[in-house]
């Protein structure tokens, strides 16, 4: 009797500990973000005594020996390679998504879908190398003289398409699931007043799943806004205003990650680094609070 | 006791099978036209399959295998060349939960009209209307036409996905236990309705209750692990079985 009290009170401390241990697990999960968030509010603050929010957001000239931080060129290189590379992956994810949910036979669809998840999870930098050695000679010998312009091949269109070939098993991965958690009764409604299965797909199956397609392109835009190393690799590296998308430009992921060895040295320039940070950790977060709004609104009105 | 006149459908060695296993095994029967068929039997007995089978929307499921020949009309819809739409078209169908389309109450009874007629915004609505008039949702949804259609309560749903059924004129309506999810008023509601519509429309209903099926069917099929055991007029049916099976699954003691 005594020893099975004794054996209780062991088992209740057991609970308690592990009770315990998962809430700080997720305290620290938790407090990280805010951790982040100041600390690179705090570091940035330095920069912004010295020159206006403004000044650095428009001005046009990043020259840090000189203390000009201009961040205007690489917001245009950040928002035209993150913009083509979606540009260039949603129709084609989207289309292959309903291939692989609606169209394709059970046996490849078994076949197709470990692939695209597992091609989600290939390390970045083997994209950025596979883009370095086949498509930047591509973009020089072949894409760009069919437009009529010269270029290294380093620029910010080479790395568009390196993005979108990396965001397409993301978006391909969530659209075919939600394609496939509409219920097949919703389908055989719509067929059975004599809706062709095209009618059925654009009418019923990407209506109802609309909400997970804008969550996954919001999710395919998270990745791709902050891609740093295969982005740094072929995208020239210089963080002048871009007159073409055949010109190198720079990304403010990637700029962080060529520049930082170099300026961590000099407070204000590190100040400026961190700033450059906040606004990626902020535009992302953003997003991120955007796409489960929309979601979950969706979500209320069709109830699906 | 109408005088069942012609045959909306017939099947002939109706077989289906699901990753080769043998669903519905050689169906041969006849279902009278503008009379209400009611397709009977314990869960699980193929009373579903044999009903999509109608209008051809069981091959949209995987791994499928179905043979024999389905009549309508006089024509075999599993021959080739038919262009399955058009087949679909002649047959509404009534699920078991409703689901209306992720659209407006007005949109839902609109999309069959708007896939096969150009019609003009005026006539439009007029149809819409008139289908909404015909389940008796008009006057309890015409203030929200452009609502979504899923912010109406369940039985009202049922009767919208009727709306939207009837809306593209239809020859037969196929019902899949269409009552089976909704209370006791609305599951009555449909219940007329579809005494009202058989006098226009070929009913076919798939019912495990047996109070139904006998509240409301013209020709009754008992269908057992896959096979027809008996079929006929109701009143037969219920009053006079022949077949022993029958006879049990009448009384309760088998289901």
């Amino acid at each position: 009797m005594r020893k099975k009290l004794g054996n209780m009170n062991k088992r209740k401390i057991r609970d308690l500990i592990g009770t315990n241990l998962m809430l700080i697990g997720t305290l620290f999960a938790s407090v990280l973000f805010f951790l982040i968030f100041i600390l690179l509010f705090y570091r940035s603050a330095l920069v912004l005594e010295n020159t206006s929010i403004i000044d650095i957001l428009f001005s046009s000239t990043w020259n840090p020996d000189n203390g000009q931080f201009g961040l205007a060129p690489i917001i245009i290189g950040t928002i035209l390679v993150t913009g083509i590379a979606l540009l260039i992956a949603i129709p084609i994810s989207l289309l292959s998504a309903i291939y692989i949910a609606e169209y394709a036979p059970t046996k490849i669809r078994r076949m197709i879908r470990p692939f695209i998840d597992v091609l989600a999870g290939v390390p970045s930098v083997v994209y950025g190398l596979c883009a370095f050695l086949f498509l930047v000679p591509l973009v020089k010998d072949v894409i760009a003289p069919l437009f009529g312009v010269r270029t290294t091949g380093l620029c910010i269109f080479t790395a568009a398409v390196t993005l979108a070939v990396m965001v397409f098993p993301i978006i391909i991965s969530l659209c075919v699931e939600s394609f496939c958690a509409i219920p097949i009764a919703l389908k055989e409604a719509s067929l059975s007043v004599g809706a062709t299965k095209w009618e059925t797909v654009k009418k019923v199956v990407f209506r109802a799943s609309s909400p997970s397609i804008l969550a996954a392109i919001l999710l395919g835009f998270g990745r791709a806004f902050g891609e740093t190393i295969a982005i740094n690799m072929v995208v020239g590296g210089i963080p002048v205003m871009p007159s073409s998308v055949f010109q190198p430009g720079e990304t403010l992921a990637s700029l962080i990650a060529s520049k930082y060895g170099e300026l961590m040295a000099i407070p204000l320039q590190e100040s400026a680094l961190m700033l450059v940070a906040l606004i990626l950790f902020v535009v992302v977060l953003l997003f991120n609070i955007l796409g489960v709004f929309i979601l979950r609104r969706a979500k209320k009105r069709w109830n699906y | 006791m109408k005088k069942s006149s012609i045959n909306q459908i017939e099947t002939k060695h109706l077989n289906v099978e699901f990753h080769n296993h043998p669903v519905i095994k050689d169906i041969n029967i006849e279902i009278p036209a503008k009379q209400l068929t009611a397709i009977i039997g314990p869960s699980g007995c193929g009373k579903t399959t044999l009903l999509k089978s109608f209008n051809r929307l069981l091959e949209i499921q995987d791994d499928v295998k179905i043979t024999g020949q389905i009549v309508v009309d006089g024509i075999n819809i599993m021959s080739a060349g038919h262009n399955v739409p058009d087949i679909r078209k002649k047959m509404g169908l009534i699920s078991q939960k409703p689901y209306p389309l992720p659209m407006s109450i007005f949109e839902n009874v609109a999309y069959g009209l708007r896939i096969h007629h150009d019609k003009n915004a005026k006539e439009l609505a007029e149809n819409v209307q008139h289908c909404l008039q015909e389940v008796g949702l008009w006057n309890e949804v015409k203030d929200r036409l452009h609502d979504p259609a899923s912010r109406l309560s369940v039985g009202q749903q049922q009767r919208l996905c009727l709306a939207r059924a009837i809306a593209v004129q239809p020859e037969v309506l196929l019902c899949d236990e269409p009552t089976s999810a909704l209370d006791p008023i609305a599951a009555q509601q449909i219940e007329k309705l579809l005494l009202k519509l058989k006098k226009d429309y070929t009913v076919i209903l798939v019912t495990h209750t047996l109070r139904q099926a006998k509240r409301v069917a013209d020709y009754v099929i008992f269908l057992y692990f896959g096979m027809v055991i008996e079929q006929g007029p109701a009143d037969e049916f219920f009053n006079n079985p022949k077949n022993p099976e029958t006879k049990a699954y009448l009384s309760g003691e088998i289901s």
